[in-house]
């Protein structure tokens, strides 16, 4: 047995001793090749436009698909050209027609205006069951028949007027239409891959599978190993293959934060997916130059139950708001250079001026509170916040419950639930206070101001407004671009006055990345198209 | 012996079916849906989803036709992942968890075992002291700590090994040594004191007089005796330790199925929970009757009964 035990360690160290040469990092190999090698947060649930909802699967779906409009390299608002070629609309913005360009699928079918009608009608189709079917109700009749109510999707605003023009007509004036058309849900799939795998209604149809999808991005898919690596190599079918200067990009999926950072300083990764918020002091100090923070369009913030005592009270609501100083929570507690909520929609949209109506006031809060009837806190009921299970969160609630405390003399608890019974919990009005965030769809205000109208699915809160809902309804028709922006700074003042929901902070993306990585620019939503990065090999990473 | 294995395999059989029944209600029991999501889904939305699925069907007729996939190999299709089935999950990830499993089992058995026999034959000296403190700092130290110490020693300061992945022989090193240490420490200590056991008979002490050598009545005629409570302990381990570590998977992104077994309750994927408890629960049956039958070959005061 002793024989065998040296054996064993010899194989060991053989393996050790083996594995060490070569002395070329992984990250400079890959960049020589033209491999951007990216952390890439959780396995993908699918790669199916239609179907997929989260955030690691768009990534990796943007680089093998693309829609009518593709994201600019640097600006958040400009179109850049995609699958369109170029586009105009009517004078109030209510009707688009899309010229198609010459362009092919990886199969070699030519892509069709009539590709994206099927697509369209795919997604919107009741039976498919998609989940951001919502996200084309802008199209005239499309909801209804989402909804089933009609039946003849010839009904709905779109038509293929012949092989390269596409027109959509929409249930009214949207200029910021070309934004919302960026989302993974407007993109296109391959009808013959499609039909031939399942057809245009069955949710498990095995075209977006490694070995069936079909795409027309810059990308195709290579290999796919579960819980290890997809990876996606240039695809010699795309329209602008001149332009893609990376050869191949393999995401990785790993949940972990720290695996993830190891990878990283092991020189496996040019570009992590997130960074464990109590290591970004460190990294800032350590490693200036790898450390990337920049702005991403979402807010972190608390509803109130208003069905519920005494947040049924807007001055109780206020009081909370008013008292926290969210300063010291981005700066003690987050520590990714995050922004005080001032307001509910996040900096950073062009043409729409962040409110600046929440502001830290500790007076003003401890009056309010006092003509509620709960001076110094005296009588106020006990209540709850509500967490998902994440230290994360544990510790900002944490941080609150002292802020309420030391402002207002009130006393909070934190409990916290698991994920899905947590998301059960808050749709059902069954909390007091609850952790929330809302991660921007487009670039756009609307995308946060429609989710508090009265009966919205995301407003959770209980809370119901006549006048904000007319003003979001008002917004829809807006016929200037000026009154529309006024309308929703008047929803959203509305909102921050009644207060339904404590806004906290505005959101950024902390990652660690590689100095060789070029040609990646803070986009507000991370949407980057890849067809512009490129490697600088030698640049020296991790270290 | 024959009729043994097959009455233990027709009580496994009921285990697993009891077993089953009961994971089936507790699933469904459990707050929260595979489909609850974070954006509103339309009450009409989720209806087609659930029907999909065939969540719009009574309780009772879920199980029946679940229990009836089921028996014909089929667990059912993800619930989360698109195109997947459970069977085709646990068809990719299974294989590396044996392969990972098995590595770490045999180094758990070659460090653990002769550091135990060693220890209980040099009792009360520094052979004995030493490997039995180290394994008490083995069980003690948890997998989540000395993965990413393995981690930092060799992947980042010695840059000697891969820290994460699953691709070449290397990418095992790292994640079998920091399962199967773990493992080691167990059998040291089980084989340590089961040896002990023997080593104090009075038959042992007979020997001595009589003359017999003592590497005789080590490797004769306790060893086999001194194994026993190792070897029993060998199924659980050989089921936990195949059925994946979670931690160690984690840790080391290795694409097992433990970190499926998580996933799946997160997600409440449903039909994945089903069919990770069933595989589970027919690990550890199948195990235990293997150990069953080891057992009564090297224990004679056991019978095939």
């Amino acid at each position: 047995m002793r024989a065998f035990a040296r054996l064993f360690l010899v194989a060991i160290l053989g393996l050790t001793v083996t594995s060490c040469g070569g002395g070329i990092p992984e990250t400079e190999k890959a960049a020589q090749e033209g491999i951007l090698l990216m952390g890439n947060g959780s396995e993908p649930k699918g790669l199916d436009p239609h179907l997929v909802t989260g955030v690691p699967e768009s990534t990796i779906i943007r680089s093998l698909l693309e829609g009518l409009i593709a994201s600019h390299p640097t600006n958040d608002l400009e179109p850049a050209p995609g699958m369109a070629e170029s586009w105009e609309s009517n004078e109030d913005f209510s009707v688009w027609t899309f010229h198609l360009r010459d362009a092919q699928w990886s199969n070699g079918d030519p892509v069709l205006a009539s590709d994206f009608v099927y697509s369209w009608q795919r997604i919107l189709s009741p039976e498919l069951g998609a989940e951001y079917a919502p996200m084309l109700y802008l199209i005239e009749n499309a909801e209804q028949f989402n909804r089933g109510e009609i039946e003849d999707f010839s009904q709905v605003g779109v038509k293929a007027l012949d092989d390269k023009t596409l027109q959509v007509t929409l249930q009214g004036s949207t200029p910021h239409f070309l934004n919302v058309i960026k989302h993974t849900s407007y993109f296109p799939v391959n009808p013959r891959a499609v039909e031939e795998n399942g057809g245009m209604l069955d949710r498990q149809s095995g075209w977006s599978t490694f070995e069936n999808y079909v795409g027309n991005g810059a990308f195709q898919l290579k290999e796919w190993v579960t819980n290890q690596v997809i990876e996606v190599e240039r695809s010699p079918t795309y329209w602008d293959a001149e332009t893609v200067r990376l050869n191949g990009i393999r995401f990785y999926p790993i949940d972990n934060a720290n695996t993830e950072e190891t990878m990283f300083r092991n020189d496996r990764l040019h570009m992590t997916n997130t960074v464990n918020p109590d290591k970004i002091p460190f990294f800032q100090e350590e490693m200036p130059e790898e450390m990337s923070i920049t702005p991403y369009l979402g807010v972190y913030f608390y509803r109130l139950n208003v069905t519920r005592e005494p947040f049924t009270d807007v001055r109780v609501r206020r009081a909370l708001a008013l008292a926290l100083d969210k300063q010291t929570i981005v700066e003690r507690v987050t520590k990714g250079g995050q922004a005080p909520a001032t307001g509910f929609v996040p900096a950073g949209i062009p043409g729409y001026e962040p409110s600046t109506a929440v502001q830290y006031d500790p007076d003003e809060a401890r009056r309010l509170l006092a003509e509620a009837g709960y001076a110094g806190g005296e009588g106020f009921p006990r209540t709850e916040i509500m967490i998902n299970t994440s230290e994360a969160h544990r510790k900002i609630a944490e941080a609150i419950q002292a802020l309420w405390r030391e402002e207002l003399g009130i006393d909070v608890g934190i409990y916290n639930q698991e994920w899905k019974v947590y998301l059960d919990s808050q749709s059902n009005l069954d909390y007091d206070i609850s952790r929330s965030a809302w991660i921007g769809d487009f670039v756009y205000p609307s995308t946060f101001t429609d989710m508090f109208t009265t009966g919205n699915g995301n407003n959770d809160t209980g809370w119901s407004n006549t006048r904000y809902d007319a003003l979001v309804a008002q917004s829809w028709v807006a016929e200037t671009e000026e009154e529309r922006m006024e309308l929703f700074h008047e929803a959203e003042d509305l909102l921050l006055e009644e207060m339904p929901i404590i806004p906290i902070y505005w959101y950024t993306r902390v990652k660690l990345m590689s100095p060789m990585v070029q040609e990646w620019h803070p986009k507000l939503l991370d949407a980057h198209p890849y067809k512009y990065v490129w490697l600088q090999p030698n640049g020296d990473a991790g270290e | 012996m024959l009729k043994f294995i097959a009455l233990r395999l027709l009580q496994g059989m009921l285990v697993l079916l009891g077993i089953y029944a009961v994971t089936f209600v507790l699933v469904a029991a459990t707050p929260g849906s595979p489909f609850s999501s974070e954006r509103a889904i339309a009450p009409e939305i989720l209806a087609q989803i659930e029907a999909f699925y065939g969540y719009d069907k009574p309780l009772g007729e879920r199980f029946i036709t679940s229990l009836g996939n089921v028996l014909q190999g089929e667990f059912g299709p993800s619930a989360v992942y698109a195109n997947r089935t459970v069977t085709q999950i646990i068809a990719e990830s299974f294989p590396v968890s044996i392969k990972l499993g098995s590595i770490s089992l045999l180094l758990a058995l070659v460090l653990g075992v002769p550091a135990g026999i060693l220890a209980a034959v040099k009792r009360n000296t520094w052979l004995d002291y030493l490997p039995m403190s180290v394994s008490m700092a083995g069980i003690c130290l948890p997998t989540f700590v000395m993965g990413p110490l393995l981690a930092l020693v060799f992947g980042l300061i010695l840059k000697m090994l891969p820290v994460a992945g699953w691709y070449g022989p290397e990418y095992v090193v790292l994640p079998a040594t920091t399962l199967g240490l773990y493992y080691a420490a167990y059998f040291a200590r089980l084989t340590r004191g089961g040896m002990l056991e023997m080593l104090n008979q009075d038959w042992v002490r007979t020997a001595r007089a009589k003359g017999v050598p003592e590497h005789t009545i080590i490797w004769k005629h306790c060893l086999k005796g001194g194994l026993i409570p190792a070897i029993t302990f060998l199924g659980p381990a050989l089921a936990g330790i195949i059925s994946g570590s979670f931690v160690v998977e984690t840790i080391f992104q290795i694409p097992g199925l433990g970190q499926w077994f998580v996933r799946a309750a997160l997600n409440r994927d449903d039909f994945l929970v089903l069919g990770l408890t069933v595989l589970f629960a027919a690990m550890i049956v199948i195990m235990n009757l293997l150990v069953d039958i080891v057992q009564v070959a090297l224990n004679p005061r056991l019978k095939y009964d």
